[in-house]
């Protein structure tokens, strides 16, 4: 497929645009945060978004869904990426969906994935245990009880849990800590009984969760996927959602350096403007560099999971870890070059830089990446 | 799909016999690399003037000036075709294929055209390239080789620098000063010559590589034919820069070695039918390989976690700068000149084949610093020599910082 954008595609940008624009403008997450939202975004634009055909992008038509590619949701994830719009894609679509998608079965799809695409239903992923991204660290257990299973164990930074109503809970039903065998997932109900969930404001000032799990009896038709095989759906998720934060974090590193462009041919001191200094200019021309190659890696990923390319996975690290480095880059260069402004919470640099930070360390940042590039490329 | 790919299908077929049929088995060398040197004087000939003689030692240009007048899709097929065979295209003068052709296509008149583009296509001249000056350097357009109207010659003095081969070459093209009056843009040109005309002397210069591969050349009273300058009088400004952009582009796609290869994608969404599908770009990783003997480590790990990372970091950004190639290719529109991102690709593809001598440097520890004789291997030798060679990546073909300059002024719009 093309790394360049196709005539349905350049129509699905633009109408995402506008929409974003108009309703979801970097004001919008501040008004958030300023008002302490409870949910941390707006379920009637939510339900907006679903009318528009987002939230089924991805999900077949027997779903409800538009049964898109990962390109098209990566178009979204971009421009909410500049706009810094605080939707669950990424809990709900992505990790969520992806989950049922790659491991659910028929019954389970049908129940769940129509809510997703209407809009009404929102999900989200306890996954994560440790604080360094580490995806078979799994200690909470999912011991056999009778005919089903009983959860125990804590989960953290489960992004929108505290909205969620279902939950893809990554349980151990053998094994060891880190081992990749034994993980199994299940399709849990949040308000279900055992189930206590702590929301967690984070500097991106959207939202996670600590939810913790005691005695959480589930049935065996509950389980996402193969028993003791969860790593496969894990895999195959991780990769998605490593994909489209690379997108996101190419509109971040675009929209941060075309304001500091702009600054850098507005602002003046000594008498000229401050882009006329070679030592600006150098950084400027670096920077531009390192964005398009960010770009391309960013669609070269999307592309490669909608074409089930062999070699999509090592492409998907190359993506995260080049675009988490050069959104890093770019975000602490556009406040070093804004100067005193930058540092100012008035200015809107500041929201860039805290969910650039975020989004790096999501499912995996740089480092992680580059090591498993390393690893899959045999070395 | 099958009104484009029929006629396509017809060429590969039609092209497939006459490669059989023309390629000496002798030229085969990618097939069976043992075949390296043994070729005669008359099978190179042979190859050559068969190539040529199909306009494919120049495949994109027009057929009226010696080209194959190929599109894009045909010369994919042209280099698969050359891939199934096994043979590389003739080599013909790399500074008339990549730099002049492409201006004297632009801006040359119709004698100019008719003069030396199919000298370049046939491997009949070589050419060099006379920009550099030991006082106009990354500052260019200073330069102050004179030339001067005589009748219907102009008398060249002057020197230049860093011209690549030129003592092998046949003709130079040249940017000369015209007019010294003005602001320093507006008195250049552009003049062709031969290099064996009377007044010209050629002396190579050694590097720190031990190589000698560019020169340093000296005009006294050189006659030049003034039909054969380029554009207008004053204005060859304008044409060196672009053939600077041809310049740059042919520098980033040409370095860099391991990963850089163009990732070919196949999307086949034929239902039913399952195509075991190729990796995007080979997945492994030759510099990588190159360090196992020098770095043991457990299993397929390298030993050294900073060395690990730090050429991960690269094959890494290899990956990225051939989607960045690919992108640019698709963005880019059918007869649109390659433009200032060049400056991009040139500065990029530079600092990383440095970045990769410097690993080579780091994994060879002290079998990277052998000089010559016995104690190494030749490959380690002329690893070596490539590092120190390598350093000039970043400052011919306009240093780094130039490029830098480049994308700051003409793609980002920063002020002066």
């Amino acid at each position: 497929m093309a790394l360049v954008l196709s005539e349905e595609q350049e129509l699905l940008k633009e109408s995402a645009v506008d929409f974003l624009n108009d309703k979801s403008p970097v004001t919008h997450l501040r008004e958030l945060r300023d008002n302490d939202d409870a949910d941390g975004f707006s379920r009637a634009l939510w339900k907006n978004m679903a009318e528009l055909g987002w939230t089924g992008i991805i999900f077949p038509e027997e779903h409800g869904g538009a049964d898109m590619g990962y390109a098209e949701l990566g178009i979204l994830f971009e421009e909410s990426g500049r706009r810094l719009s605080p939707y669950p894609l990424l809990s709900t679509i992505v990790l969520g969906g992806g989950a049922l998608m790659a491991g659910g079965t028929d019954e389970q799809r049908n129940k769940v994935l129509p809510g997703v695409c209407s809009g009404d239903t929102l999900l989200a992923m306890a996954v994560q245990e440790t604080a360094r991204f580490s995806p078979y660290a799994i200690e909470t257990s999912a011991a056999a009880d009778g005919a089903g299973y009983k959860i125990n164990g804590k989960k953290v930074f489960v992004l929108d849990g505290h909205v969620a109503d279902q939950l893809i809970v990554v349980a151990r039903t053998s094994g060891g800590a880190n081992d990749r065998d034994g993980i199994t997932l299940f399709l849990v109900p949040a308000e279900q009984q055992g189930i206590s969930i702590a929301r967690t404001k984070m500097v991106d000032s959207r939202n996670a969760a600590q939810i913790s799990f005691e005695n959480v009896f589930v049935s065996a038709d509950q389980v996402v996927g193969t028993v003791g095989a969860g790593a496969d759906v894990l895999d195959n998720v991780f990769d998605r959602a490593a994909a489209v934060l690379a997108s996101e974090l190419v509109g971040i590193s675009n929209e941060v350096f075309e304001r500091t462009l702009a600054y850098l041919k507005t602002r003046e001191q000594f008498g000229v403007l401050i882009g006329t200094f070679q030592g600006l200019k150098h950084r400027a021309a670096d920077m531009f560099c390192e964005i398009e190659l960010s770009k391309s890696i960013a669609l070269g990923a999307l592309r490669a999971i909608d074409d089930a390319d062999p070699d999509a996975t090592r492409v998907v690290s190359a993506a995260k870890a080049r675009t988490s480095d050069t959104s890093g880059l770019v975000t602490r260069e556009g406040v070093q070059m804004h100067g005193g402004i930058g540092m100012t919470d008035e200015e809107e640099l500041g929201l860039f830089l805290k969910r650039s930070k975020a989004a790096e360390l999501s499912f995996g940042d740089a480092s992680y990446h580059r090591d498993r590039f390393a690893t899959l490329t045999g070395f | 799909m099958t009104t484009e790919a029929q006629p396509l299908e017809e060429f590969r077929l039609e092209l497939r016999e006459w490669l059989e049929a023309n390629c000496p088995a002798s030229m085969r060398v990618v097939a069976d690399p043992s075949l390296y040197g043994k070729a005669t004087e008359a099978e190179k000939k042979q190859w050559l003037d068969a190539m040529a003689g199909r306009g494919f030692t120049t495949p994109t240009w027009p057929k009226e000036h010696g080209g194959g007048g190929l599109e894009k899709p045909e010369l994919q097929v042209l280099n698969e075709e050359l891939g199934h065979v096994g043979a590389y295209a003739p080599m013909v003068s790399f500074f008339g294929t990549a730099m002049l052709g492409p201006v004297l296509l632009e801006f040359g008149n119709d004698a100019q055209k008719d003069e030396h583009l199919r000298k370049i296509t046939n491997g009949e001249i070589n050419w060099c390239q006379g920009y550099s000056e030991p006082g106009a350097g990354s500052d260019l357009a200073s330069l102050q080789t004179r030339a001067v109207l005589d009748g219907d010659h102009y008398i060249i003095n002057g020197s230049k620098i860093w011209t690549t081969q030129a003592n092998v070459a046949d003709w130079i093209f040249c940017l000369v000063r015209t007019d010294a009056t003005g602001p320093k843009h507006d008195g250049i040109s552009f003049i062709l010559f031969d290099l064996k005309s009377p007044g010209v002397t050629i002396s190579p210069i050694q590097l720190i590589s031990g190589s000698s591969e560019f020169c340093q050349v000296f005009f006294q009273d050189v006659k030049a034919d003034a039909k054969n300058l380029v554009g207008p009088l004053n204005g060859g400004w304008t044409i060196a820069k672009r053939l600077l952009e041809h310049e740059r582009k042919t520098l980033s796609g040409g370095m860099g070695g391991a990963g850089m290869a163009v990732p070919v994608i196949k999307k086949d969404k034929k239902a039913g039918e399952k195509k075991k599908k190729a990796p995007l770009v080979a997945s492994a990783s030759l510099l990588a390989e190159s360090a196992r003997p020098y770095i043991p480590g457990d299993d397929k790990k390298l030993g050294d976690a900073d060395l690990r990372s730090k050429i991960a970091q690269y094959e890494l950004d290899a990956l990225c700068f051939s989607f960045s190639m690919r992108r640019s290719g698709e963005e880019g529109k059918a007869g649109k000149g390659p433009g200032p991102a060049t400056s991009m690709f040139k500065l990029y593809s530079s600092e990383m084949n440095k970045r990769k001598m410097e690993l080579q440097m780091s994994i060879r520890g002290a079998n990277g610093l052998g000089w010559e004789g016995d104690g190494f291997e030749p490959g380690e030798i002329s690893e070596t020599r490539g590092w120190l060679r390598s350093k000039g990546n970043s400052i011919e073909g306009g240093t780094s910082e130039v490029q830098l300059n480049v994308i700051a002024k003409r793609v980002l719009g920063l002020p002066d």
